[in-house]
């Protein structure tokens, strides 16, 4: 069933922002620590699990599978919610201080992405849903 | 009219659907036509959805877009943070675990880094601007790494609100330029796969301008992007009131 998937992507999105607060919490910071990004290793570790016992039939993947194709609009959705105009009107200090972060961490990305190992191999690439588009 | 209206009120999260779907199908088509194909469609998109953004906040002085009009609340809903971040969790699936693993501790650098630079870069502009004490560069610096770190910063050390402000507001410019630059720069960046995108999600931190940004270079980039970013605003906040604000205590004074 379609709505198996979907449940265990809720329950890994739960339990991850749960654990995110209890990390927050214990070092005494007031945020979330890293939650989506725990329940995503969360998910992946489901994923894996699942897969090699074969309790993941394809509907399972389907109610994931939407959720993450989704993933633009929703992008899009976010974008056109953005405080536009207050971002604007913060004046030459907000504006000069983000595009030096963003230039300079642009410049710094580049150095560290052309001294790393080359010769990738392309796996990665495959089997995902974005091949629709 | 109004029927329609009526209608659209109250069936706010299926509005949004119908909308960004229309504001999707105009995008694939310029990105298809206008630019044959250059640009992809998702950043035409998400350049559109900040135009809205911009409007909306035009029309209504509120401080959420589109979202603050009464038939578009729906938008507010759909690119919430929940919904936001529901979707890049479901990305996780399609992570390839080895290539993650891989590039792990590339990806803890690229955060630290990420923390750091747009702190000093944020500080320093402060300081030339006249903003000389500790608690103001803490605040505005902070404001450069995300914009929810900056005002959790700022409140931490008793920043005052207009400078909470501009911090906020640093952090906002970041983010956008972060959306709409990206797919430009991804060449130079190097940004071609997984290990590129965590390194880059770690440097460019805010989920928002990360996840935007990678969504409009390469749609299958994204969850090695994110999985990183999502830790930069927790370790901002860890380092923001402390480390970084006793350090810039100890230089200025």
């Amino acid at each position: 069933m379609i709505i198996y998937g979907t449940a265990i992507l809720a329950a890994c999105h739960l339990l991850g922002v749960y654990i995110g607060d209890l990390l927050g919490s214990l070092i005494g910071v007031k945020a979330n620590v890293g939650g989506v990004g725990i329940a995503m290793m969360l998910l992946i570790a489901v994923r894996v699990y699942l897969h090699k016992r074969g309790l993941m039939p394809d509907t399972t993947e389907a109610g994931v599978g939407f959720w993450a194709a989704m993933y633009i609009p929703v992008v899009v959705a976010m974008a056109a919610q953005q405080n536009v105009v207050a971002a604007l009107k913060g004046g030459p200090v907000a504006l000069i201080s983000a595009l030096g972060a963003v230039t300079l961490c642009a410049c710094v990305i580049a150095l560290i992405n052309r001294t790393g190992p080359k010769n990738q191999d392309s796996t990665w690439q495959v089997g995902t849903v974005a091949d629709e588009t | 009219m109004e029927m329609i209206e009526h209608a659209l009120r109250e069936n706010p999260l299926v509005t949004a659907f119908a909308f960004v779907g229309i504001v999707m199908w105009i995008s694939v088509h310029l990105s298809r036509y206008l630019t044959f194909g250059r640009v992809h469609g998702s950043a035409i998109a998400i350049v559109i959805g900040l135009g809205l953004a911009y409007w909306g906040g035009i029309q209504t002085g509120g401080s959420k877009g589109l979202a603050d009009l009464k038939i578009f609340t729906g938008i507010g809903l759909m690119g919430g943070a929940m919904m936001r971040d529901f979707a890049i969790v479901a990305t996780a699936f399609e992570v390839h675990v080895d290539e993650a693993k891989k590039a792990g501790l590339v990806g803890v650098m690229a955060l630290l880094l990420g923390t750091l630079i747009p702190f000093v870069v944020g500080a320093s502009v402060a300081w030339s601007m006249g903003y000389t004490d500790a608690v103001a560069m803490t605040t505005i610096g902070a404001g450069a790494v995300t914009y929810i770190v900056g005002p959790v910063t700022g409140a931490a050390i008793g920043a005052s609100s207009d400078l909470m402000a501009l911090s906020i507001a640093t952090g906002l410019i970041k983010a956008i330029m972060v959306m709409v630059f990206t797919p430009a720069l991804a060449r130079f960046m190097g940004l071609n796969n997984p290990r590129s995108a965590m390194v880059f999600g770690g440097l460019a931190g805010t989920v928002s301008g990360v996840s935007a940004g990678l969504a409009a270079t390469d749609r299958r980039l994204v969850p090695y992007g994110a999985l990183v970013a999502t830790f930069h605003t927790g370790l901002g906040c860890l380092m923001g009131p402390s480390v970084l604000f006793l350090a810039t205590k100890a230089i200025v004074g």
